[in-house]
């Protein structure tokens, strides 16, 4: 199986790992990535904080590039990114007028019949009967808390995650694995998002809330699937902990590198190396099958 | 042939623009006319007896008169006629105001305009034949559908006029959610009973037959005249050996396996019971569904304590047919639920408050229970988890309603006065409680009503909070509300014991099946349409049947009863006369001509095409052919225009009559 790929620019900086460990995985599974030549920023938050039209041609851009090199099918493991890409799709679909001005900016229309994919409905095509047949570890024992953000399922009308308020198909996934998962409540709550940059103060409170909620309901870990949530769950644990002396480190992993982890992959080819948040005692709990 | 034409100015209505002179003047010219007179107000007295003078002296054969819209005095022109004898479609009416003067400005345009629509009226009334008004019996008996309070009213008031009521409920027991509720505002009486008694007269009326655990499974005929077949579902009990002693409810070794409907699932039921002590009728049903010997062929518990042998476990479902003249529809409502539901389905469900898994967040109807002296907690307010008393409790209010994404757009109009009675019955159990309701508007306009959320708010010292809860999550054992508080800028966080939602009334789930059997039109929510939501509100476009309650949109008790009783004095008009007058203007099938393709029956709107057997001398069938029911038939002449062996005539408006009056204009 062939994928186009959109790594966009935190899997090339601050999520590196992530793009490690997907690549990784995804190989395991016996599927490639085609990442799109010549993409460019998926203009994020920035972009539609100041120009509609910007927030919308950034990502059209990508998405005629992709339909150029003949890619019907486009991950984008980034959750802002993702969320960039459908909704400029869906833009371009639903005004013509919109779709008229990003034309004549790209010299041809972008619409295309493409599909863009986030991270977890990704691991769904692939199937769950695959990453099962491919697990080496012992998983069983691990708790794990599946947080899924803001940018995955919402606006619902257009994401069509599976739900909006109690998302559950990252969960399959992990079940996947042997591993457990446990029923807690900030699956959706917001992380701060880029608050992080001007306001830590604010990023500080919700994540400390949220890791506290998955500690509450027995976690072991917090899987992810953005790298804005991993960065102010990873990162932000050290201004915590300074604020908040008693606070117990939680290890925040991508769902690719919990896959490359039940896959048997070393930990420095999935990056798990790169965190801030030591994630020894996880990989202490899931030991290589008898 | 002597035809008299009658040209009315209408004051300066037509006279300003129709030279009316002219016209009659023009008109005397015609072949067959005799007499041709112009007077300012031909719908006056002197103007009537004109008519009638004329009838008499020239002894006229048919009349046409040159005026304002039929609409408006086409019944006062040929009662004038009837009153001299002529048969009263013997006059026709040439709109010489709506169709002439008031869109014309030129007069000599206009006055050959008015020539001409009095030429093709004459060539009109030339082939009118006289006609009679069909007459239809009426059957003086009532079925009410729906055993809530308004159908109780409704039976109620048609019965002590003195007629018979047959009122038909599903339920086991008549009463319906009313005799759930606790209070009720803005009195806060007490709501069994002031209900019971109803019940207890609907029981024991003479002109009332009462039939419980039944359903309408098919209603035929027209207005007047009703042919309703109802299914009586096996109770599994012989209702006249049954004294209601409830020794089998008793004994029932079924304990926790069936949820008990009316305490809302908030306590269990045996298989056999009766939904509450009150019951009307105090006869139990067997829940086969749960039954030990449904499900093993043992036990038969009830049968040995039963001391009467009324337990009959080979009773079956019985169809019952009667023919009634009116029907009431009284359905009632149901509550809207924040559990997750099919993607298709019409409830979105409310994953933030957790998709219905927390025990301690109740609907509106399960606090009335949890509230109620008859209730699981006899009245005390426990929280259903752990059977503490919630010293912090939450309303939410606008739950599934106002709320597009939800499902549901419209208001749901009772919530804020349920809202602040619970919350008022909550202060007045737990004293020491903090109660808080999240709003967003408060809609009490009613007698008395914004007084009463006034005084929850400044005697009993309810918070309200103007906003929107985002999240209900559990932590610690308690619930966490997370929501905002508009009127001060701030999120709001309580960790509350319980939390009561105030869910939306929604259409019975089965209200648009109903509705299709008996010609009822509903809303996309299902709610059934009133014929004119201002001056008809409790008909509906099959005449015949009248709507009462929640089932056309979401009421509480006082307008129920109003609706109640509005339907039921229409049933009694109805009941005045024992004949309808129908017009005669209905179509009718030439059996001869007819191929029976039934291309009639596709379009007619109003159901009115049957089916005829033709039989030859032997009894055998010739040939099946169309059949208009004349009740039915509201002379649409849709089926005229649709037969392709032009079989179907529409009487008063037949080819005939048409063609000569398009020939006149040329």
């Amino acid at each position: 199986m062939k994928v186009g790929y959109y790594p966009g620019c935190s899997l090339t900086g601050t999520g590196k790992e992530y793009d490690m460990s997907l690549r990784k995985v995804v190989s395991v599974l016996e599927t490639e990535l085609q990442e799109i030549k010549d993409w460019n920023c998926c203009g994020a938050t920035s972009a539609h904080a100041t120009s509609h039209l910007l927030a919308v041609a950034l990502p059209a851009r990508n998405l005629l590039l992709a339909k150029k090199q003949n890619l019907n099918e486009i991950v984008a493991p980034c959750a802002a990114c993702y969320n960039r890409m459908v909704v400029s799709a869906h833009e371009l679909e639903t005004h013509p007028e919109l779709e008229k001005q990003v034309t004549e900016l790209l010299g041809e229309s972008a619409k295309s019949n493409a599909e863009v994919i986030n991270i977890i409905d990704f691991f769904r095509k692939i199937g769950k009967e695959k990453i099962t047949a491919n697990v080496k570890k012992e998983m069983k024992g691990i708790k794990a808390a599946c947080y899924y953000g803001c940018l995955l399922v919402r606006p619902f009308d257009i994401t069509q995650f599976d739900d909006a308020e109690q998302p559950t198909s990252m969960e399959e996934i992990i079940k996947a694995t042997g591993a457990e998962t446990v029923d807690w409540n900030f699956k959706t709550e917001c992380c701060g998002g880029a608050h992080s940059i001007a306001h830590m103060e604010i990023v500080v409170d919700l994540s400390k809330k949220i890791i506290d909620n998955a500690k509450l309901h027995g976690a072991d870990v917090i899987v992810v699937a953005c790298p804005m949530c991993h960065s102010n769950l990873d990162m932000r644990q050290r201004a915590i902990k300074k604020e908040f002396p008693q606070h117990e480190e939680m290890p925040i992993l991508y769902l690719s590198e919990f896959l490359g982890l039940a896959f048997g992959l070393k930990a420095k080819d999935l990056g798990l190396n790169l965190h801030m948040i030591d994630t020894k005692s996880l990989l202490e709990k899931a030991v290589a099958k008898g | 042939m002597k035809i008299g034409v009658f040209i009315c100015y209408c004051g300066e209505n037509i006279g300003r623009t129709v030279d009316c002179a002219a016209v009659a003047k023009a008109a005397g010219e015609f072949p067959g006319v005799v007499c041709a007179v112009d007077y300012k107000y031909m719908c006056s007295d002197p103007g009537q007896n004109l008519i009638k003078n004329a009838i008499k002296e020239h002894k006229l054969d048919a009349v046409v008169v040159g005026s304002c819209s039929p609409h408006m005095h086409e019944k006062t022109f040929r009662k004038a006629c009837s009153d001299s004898g002529l048969n009263p479609f013997l006059c026709d009416i040439a709109n010489l105001r709506e169709h002439c003067s008031w869109v014309h400005e030129d007069i000599p345009t206009a006055t050959a305009k008015a020539i001409d629509l009095i030429r093709i009226s004459v060539e009109r009334v030339k082939r009118n034949v006289p006609l009679a008004p069909i007459m239809v019996p009426v059957t003086k008996k009532a079925l009410v559908i729906g055993g809530g309070i308004s159908g109780i009213q409704a039976s109620l008031d048609i019965a002590n006029a003195g007629f018979d009521v047959v009122l038909v409920e599903k339920q086991p027991s008549i009463g319906g959610h009313m005799s759930q509720l606790s209070e009720t505002f803005p009195t806060l009486d007490c709501s069994q009973c002031i209900l019971t008694p109803r019940m207890v007269e609907v029981y024991q009326h003479p002109k009332i037959k009462l039939m419980t655990y039944s359903e309408v499974e098919n209603v035929e005929g027209f207005i007047g005249n009703f042919k309703v077949t109802i299914r009586k579902k096996a109770r599994k009990i012989d209702e006249t050996k049954c004294t209601g002693c409830g020794l089998c409810m008793q004994k029932c070794p079924i304990k926790k396996k069936a949820f008990n409907e009316f305490e809302e699932s908030l306590a269990y039921r045996p298989a056999i019971y009766v939904p509450f002590p009150q019951a009307v009728p105090n006869i139990p049903v067997i829940d086969t569904s749960v039954c030990t010997y449904y499900q093993t062929g043992k036990c038969q518990m009830c049968v040995k304590v039963c001391g009467r042998e009324a337990i009959k476990f080979d009773q079956e479902d019985s169809l019952v047919t009667e023919d009634v003249g009116a029907i009431i529809v009284a359905t009632g409502y149901k509550l809207y639920t924040i559990d997750k539901k099919p993607d298709n389905s019409a409830i979105k469900g409310y994953g933030e408050y957790g998709y219905g898994k927390y025990k301690d967040v109740v609907d509106g109807l399960q606090f009335e229970r949890i509230a109620s002296a008859s209730g699981p907690t006899s009245g005390e307010i426990l929280r259903p988890s752990d059977n503490t008393v919630p010293k912090k409790i939450v309303f939410i209010q606008c739950v599934g309603s106002r709320d597009e994404s939800k499902g549901f757009s419209y208001c749901s109009k009772i919530c804020c006065m349920y809202t602040a009675k619970h919350a008022m019955l909550y202060k007045h159990k737990v004293h020491d409680g903090e109660a808080y309701v999240f709003y967003m508007d408060i809609r009490a306009g009613g007698k008395g009503y914004d007084e009463f959320v006034r005084r929850a708010i400044e005697e009993d010292h309810v918070k309200y909070i103007r906003g929107r809860v985002s999240r209900i999550y559990q932590e610690n054992g308690k619930y966490i509300v997370k929501g905002e508080d508009t009127l001060a800028g701030m999120p709001i966080t309580i960790d509350a014991d319980m939390v009561v939602l105030a869910t939306a009334m929604i259409a019975q789930p089965d209200s648009a099946k109903l509705a299709q059997k008996i010609g009822i039109s509903y809303d996309k929510y299902g709610f059934y349409n009133e014929v004119h939501p201002k001056l008809r509100p409790v008909e509906v476009s099959t005449a015949g049947v009248f709507l009462a309650g929640a089932c056309q949109a979401p009421k509480d008790i006082p307008e129920s009863v109003a609706m109640a009783s509005a339907a039921a004095s229409k049933s009694l008009v109805l009941f005045g006369s024992d004949y309808l007058e129908r017009e005669p203007t209905v179509a009718k099938v030439n059996d001869s001509t007819c191929a029976g393709c039934f291309y009639c029956q596709k379009v007619c709107a109003y159901n009115a095409i049957e089916r005829k057997e033709i039989k030859d001398r032997q009894g055998n069938i010739v040939k099946i052919i169309a059949y208009v029911n004349s009740g039915l038939c509201q002379g649409c002449g849709t089926c005229n225009a649709v037969c392709p062996s032009k079989s179907v005539e529409l009487i008063g408006f037949n080819d005939e009559q048409i063609y000569a009056q398009i020939n006149a204009l040329g």
